[in-house]
């Protein structure tokens, strides 16, 4: 049995804040019209679609009380079909996606759709809480600091300075605005509409195109309070990691993802239901993987995954065409490079979240469709898609062009 | 009751006054709960009652905390084995219960607090509905049990922020900071600060007046944490998570009881009250069943005053404290000396070969006391101090002086030449001091004709901070100096060892290794930041190279050199004389000249310096930090046992103080010689041998040591829950 992804949709991603576009819209209102988009574009009946799961990864409030069903309802489907909110952290919404595959893969699911959801504007990153951090049993077992002070220290570990994150940072601004000036997203994009059903949003609204090494460089480091004063994050970080003379903070607001509200859908299915509709399947899934890793430093699990990745497809870097990899600091990315010996014109071809945002439980879902459209667009074969995540993990995806 | 005097007056009114026999303050010990016991019942069950008032029957204060013969003994077990913590929670669950159900007698329950309120006396306090605290200056009030490796485990962890907020009570109990009076009113600790002598008659109308008072906050329902409290509270949330890098900071990951603490208050902040205080007991008695607490009680607490009240003085001496002290030298030590001898009221002639010197000497007293202003120091008080004392250059001066301290240049000749000099104004009688940090005493009492007089007094730089004295004697030294010597140590109210002569004593020689080693990891191509971050971890103040950098790279390198040329052909070269040269050389002088192993660059904080890999190229192969802090504790750990087998100690509490207050030495292990018992000396042993394979002969472990993993034997007596009883 294979597992094939059928379509793709996303939100344009809007600021996360009270100005932002979709600061009105609420959540249950993004994913309900995603899934929407995404059965009526590809014309199904949602009584074959056997789960919904979507990624979000502060499902408290108006995000709580599963989030995937209640969207499912709102957005009338069949009421046979269910629906699950899953939380790995950034890459909820391609967790969302692998398992609607593995779903797929194992015959429980005709069709199934993963993605996710996260309005960061109306509940806030964090609010849900956690024992991870504030227990402090826990916290001290496991080291725990916040994934800014992870950022750092990956970039004091691999010598990653403030100038290179900055210099990715404009780069990557420059290949979205690129990317949306020719249209590169279309094909993914669907407006978000009000009660009224007029667009609030039809561009993603975070971008910084004019962004410079200049007016990066006058952006202060954002962690190096909470690292090096109140509370100190920075010693825990040398207690873990002792061959550090100090932690060298090069992160701010412009070379970080942006906080954004967004949301995303896709559909995945066998052979027979693109066959029963008469849709053509966009790429086959070649390999899945998610993976633990140090937790303090925690945001280099993506190379781990990607071997762990390789391995189960029995393939090398060498076949892959394109790498994804969400941007959630500059360091991660450069790590990534690094480690997997990449260049950046393999990489994030049409930016990422540092120019675009990363709503938290809808990225993975997004950046998954931007590569696929990405893979169609240059005629291109492979993509691993590729995310980091809180606590130390990493989840990836190998897609084939069909 | 023998503890309590329980009396009742006409309006029914009882009166709780503890007086704990054959103790100088009150402590908690199984009398006084039973007696308490006792009174509660009598409390809540005679109708006649209407309220009782706790107070004190002693002068010395209200009450501190547990008898530390009874903490001992609740880890007493038959087979010396430690005992496990549900065993320990049923003994300390007890004080809990006990207060649970003065809180919950049904009648209004005061606390009259005059003087020391502390540990289970506060706690005890905490359980009462109305806290009244006469006033004045020397009053303190609080929860210091984190300095001993403990936290409060009577129910302070969680009445505490109940009164008070979560934050600042954590901020408190994680320090050990205790309240003054008005600064407890004013955090809500305690109800009212009444006139000295008052609070008895306060706490009895307090309680006339309010027959109904006889609940705890926390105990009416709709009760709101003070500041807010619960997993869904923001503030709460903030402070958790922040509150545990900040104890990492001041703890490394070494010490226990602030982490149990931080749980406590966690779980137990968002609990009721019966179930927060169990969870209270639980994390205390797994605190209390590691050794860390019982090593930290008997080093910093038990034998610490031991050694103030005069553990190691000649008990037949009379005693003799100075009232003139003769300082000879008027640098940085002199003045430091000078300076504390004149604070504790002596008469200090503050000699030294220039009058300009003696007097820019006493100006260094005069920064000294004038710094601490405003912090229990008045301008009357400055000028009385300094009126003691007396700069001089005429060795005429030192006439009268029943004690002389000689803090002068580090060259034998030179201290013989001051020595005689001294001796043709004063006499052979009186006790000659020498606060020599390296030259052997018992050469330098050859200068002075009575031999028996002459006794080492060395200090630790700055005087005015550091806590310790260590007394060397010389070959000949006598009882009298022995007994002179530390009476005025305590005079200056510092903490006293005894030890015997040696190159180094004690301290500098065994706290030198530690350095060295620094730079011996250094000459193996060893990150320099690994290397300073494991001493650190390791529980030291500092890493070895910047610890190296403040003593000076170049005062290392010259009592190289002087012992070179003093032992000839029997010196024992080491890697890490080369990379003292070698820094030496390049005016890698530490960090008076502003270039050590760190740059020091103005304005801004100092860094590793880049050019060290220049010097000692960067081995491809790292070790893991484990390996990197059990070189730097081993190393410091065998030349304290050299030190024993030696005699340059003669005990082990002297070895384990002088550590700690001596060189800082990682004070939760209780010592070196604490951490050797805890670990086992067959351990060490074992390490010592794969270290000595792999490093050489500075990790050869002794014969003695040998002898003592054969036979399971121990450094200390005793196990050490025991010693802390």
């Amino acid at each position: 049995m294979e597992a094939y992804i059928y379509d793709a949709v996303r939100t344009p991603r809007g600021r996360g804040k009270p100005d932002g576009s979709l600061h009105e819209i609420t959540p249950v209102q993004l994913a309900t019209q995603m899934l929407e988009a995404i059965r009526d574009r590809a014309a199904i009946d949602t009584v074959d679609v056997d789960d919904v799961i979507l990624g979000c990864v502060t499902p408290v409030g108006e995000q709580g009380a599963d989030i995937a069903r209640t969207a499912v309802l709102n957005a009338d489907y069949a009421l046979t079909t269910p629906g699950v909110q899953v939380n790995r952290f950034c890459a909820s919404g391609l967790e969302a996606v692998n398992i609607a595959a593995a779903k797929v893969l194992s015959g429980e699911a005709l069709f199934a759709i993963g993605g996710g959801v996260e309005s960061m504007s109306r509940v806030p990153m964090a609010s849900d809480g956690g024992a991870l951090a504030m227990d402090p049993a826990v916290a001290y077992k496991t080291y725990f600091a916040p994934q800014g002070i992870g950022a750092d220290v990956i970039a004091t570990k691999f010598g990653i300075s403030r100038d290179d994150a900055d210099a990715y940072a404009v780069e990557s601004q420059k290949r979205a605005k690129m990317a949306w000036d020719e249209g590169r997203f279309a094909k993914s994009i669907v407006p978000v509409r009000d009660v009224m059903g007029q667009v609030v949003l039809d561009h993603d609204e975070h971008m910084r195109p004019e962004a410079t090494m200049q007016s990066l460089g006058a952006l202060k480091p954002a962690f190096t309070a909470m690292g090096e004063e109140m509370p100190g994050f920075d010693t825990v970080a040398l207690l873990r990691y002792p061959e550090l003379e100090r932690v060298n903070h090069i992160h701010h607001a412009g070379n970080s993802s942006g906080i954004v509200d967004g949301a995303a859908a896709v559909l995945v299915g066998n052979k027979d239901m693109g066959d029963k509709y008469g849709i053509k399947p966009r790429a086959r899934i070649r390999a899945m993987a998610s993976i633990g890793s140090e937790p303090l430093i925690m945001l280099t699990g993506p190379e781990f995954v990607a071997g762990k990745l390789l391995a189960r497809a029995g393939m090398t870097t060498a076949d892959i065409d394109l790498w994804e990899l969400n941007e959630a600091f500059a360091s991660v990315v450069l790590r990534y490079m690094q480690a997997m010996k990449l260049d950046h014109d393999q990489i994030n071809v049409n930016g990422g979240a540092i120019a675009m945002g990363h709503p938290l439980g809808a990225t993975g879902a997004m950046v998954l469709g931007t590569a696929l459209d990405e893979l169609e667009r240059s005629g291109k074969g492979t993509a691993l898609i590729n995310l980091c995540v809180g606590a130390g993990m990493g989840t990836g995806i190998i897609i084939e062009r069909i | 009751m023998q503890t309590i005097a329980f009396t009742t007056d006409a309006d029914g009114i009882a009166t709780l006054t503890i007086d704990v026999p054959d103790q100088s303050m009150n402590v908690i010990g199984p009398d006084f709960l039973a007696d308490l016991d006792t009174a509660i019942t009598r409390i809540a069950s005679e109708e006649a009652i209407k309220g009782a008032v706790i107070a004190s029957g002693k002068d010395s204060g209200f009450m501190a905390g547990m008898d530390l013969k009874y903490f001992g003994s609740m880890l007493a077990t038959k087979d010396g084995s430690r005992p496990a913590p549900a065993a320990i929670f049923d003994q300390v669950f007890i004080l809990n219960q006990l207060f649970r159900r003065l809180e919950t007698c049904g009648k209004p329950v005061a606390c009259a607090i005059e003087g020391t309120c502390v540990g289970g006396g506060f706690e005890l306090a905490l359980a009462c509905h109305r806290r009244f605290v006469g006033d004045s200056s020397k009053t303190q009030l609080g929860l210091p049990e984190i300095l001993i490796g403990l936290f409060p485990g009577g129910g302070g962890s969680q009445r505490l922020p109940r009164l008070m907020g979560v934050q600042a009570a954590l901020m408190y109990m994680l320090q050990g900071k205790l309240f003054r009076p008005a600064e407890a009113a004013m955090l809500k600790v305690v109800d009212q600060v009444v006139p000295q002598g008052t609070a008895v008659e306060a706490a009895r109308e307090w309680v006339k007046a309010n027959p109904t008072a006889n609940t705890q906050p926390w105990d009416v329902k709709g009760f709101k944490f003070p500041g807010g409290v619960g997993q869904f509270n923001p503030g709460f949330v903030q402070t958790m998570v922040g509150a545990l890098p900040m104890t990492l900071k001041q703890t490394q990951r070494n010490m226990n009881a602030p982490i149990a603490l931080l749980s406590a208050v966690y779980e137990g902040a968002q609990l009721p009250f019966d179930r927060a205080i169990r969870i209270e007991s639980k994390y205390f008695a797994r605190v209390a069943a590691d050794p860390q607490a019982s090593n930290m009680i008997r080093s910093l607490f038990v034998n610490k005053q031991a050694a103030e009240r005069g553990a190691r003085r000649p008990k037949a001496e009379p005693k003799v404290p100075t009232t003139k002290l003769a300082m000879l030298g008027a640098g940085m030590m002199g003045a430091g000396i000078a300076t504390v001898a004149a604070q504790a009221g002596m008469e200090v002639v503050l000699f030294d070969r220039d009058i300009a010197y003696a007097e820019k000497g006493k100006a260094h007293v005069e920064t000294v006391l004038k710094k601490r202003l405003g912090k229990g120091m008045t301008p009357e008080k400055v000028a009385a101090t300094l009126a003691r004392v007396t700069p001089t250059a005429d060795y005429a001066d030192l006439a009268g002086a029943d004690f002389v301290i000689e803090a002068v240049f580090e060259d034998v000749t030179i201290k013989a030449e001051v020595t005689k000099q001294v001796e043709a104004v004063l006499g052979p009688d009186v006790i000659f001091g020498s606060n020599t940090s390296t030259l052997p005493i018992t050469k330098l009492a050859t200068a002075w004709s009575k031999p028996a007089n002459f006794i080492g007094v060395h200090f630790f730089s700055p005087v005015e901070k550091m806590p310790l004295v260590e007394i060397i004697l010389g070959k000949e030294t006598g009882p009298a100096a022995i007994a002179k010597a530390l009476d005025f140590v305590a005079q200056i109210k510092k903490t006293p060892i005894v030890v015997n002569d040696s190159r180094g004593f004690y301290t500098s020689r065994c706290f030198g290794t530690y350095v060295q080693e620094g730079a011996e990891l250094v000459a193996e191509g060893i990150n320099p930041a690994l290397i300073e971050n494991a001493g650190k971890q390791l529980g030291m103040p500092v890493g070895p190279l910047a610890v190296s950098d403040e003593v000076s790279i170049e005062l290392g390198y010259k009592v190289m050199t002087a012992a070179k040329k003093e032992l000839g052909d029997a010196y024992v070269v080491q890697r890490s004389d080369d990379v003292m040269t070698q820094m030496v050389e390049r005016d890698r002088l530490g960090r008076k000249n502003g270039k050590g192993w760190y740059d020091y660059p103005e304005g801004g904080k100092k860094m590793l310096w880049s050019g060290i890999a220049d010097l000692f190229p960067r081995a491809d192969d790292q070790p893991d930090v484990e390996a990197v802090k059990e070189r730097l504790l081993y190393r410091q750990l065998i030349e304290c046992a050299r030190c024993y087998e030696e005699g340059v100690l003669e005990t082990p509490e002297d070895g384990d103080i002088g550590a700690i207050f001596g060189w800082g030495f990682a004070p939760y292990t209780g010592g070196p010689f604490a951490h050797m018992d805890t670990v086992g000396i067959a351990h060490v042993v074992a390490v010592l041998d794969r270290l000595w394979a792999a490093h050489g002969d500075r990790f050869a472990a002794t014969e003695q040591l040998r002898a003592m993993a054969a036979t399971g034997a121990t450094f200390y007596q005793s196990v050490p829950d025991r010693a802390a009883a």
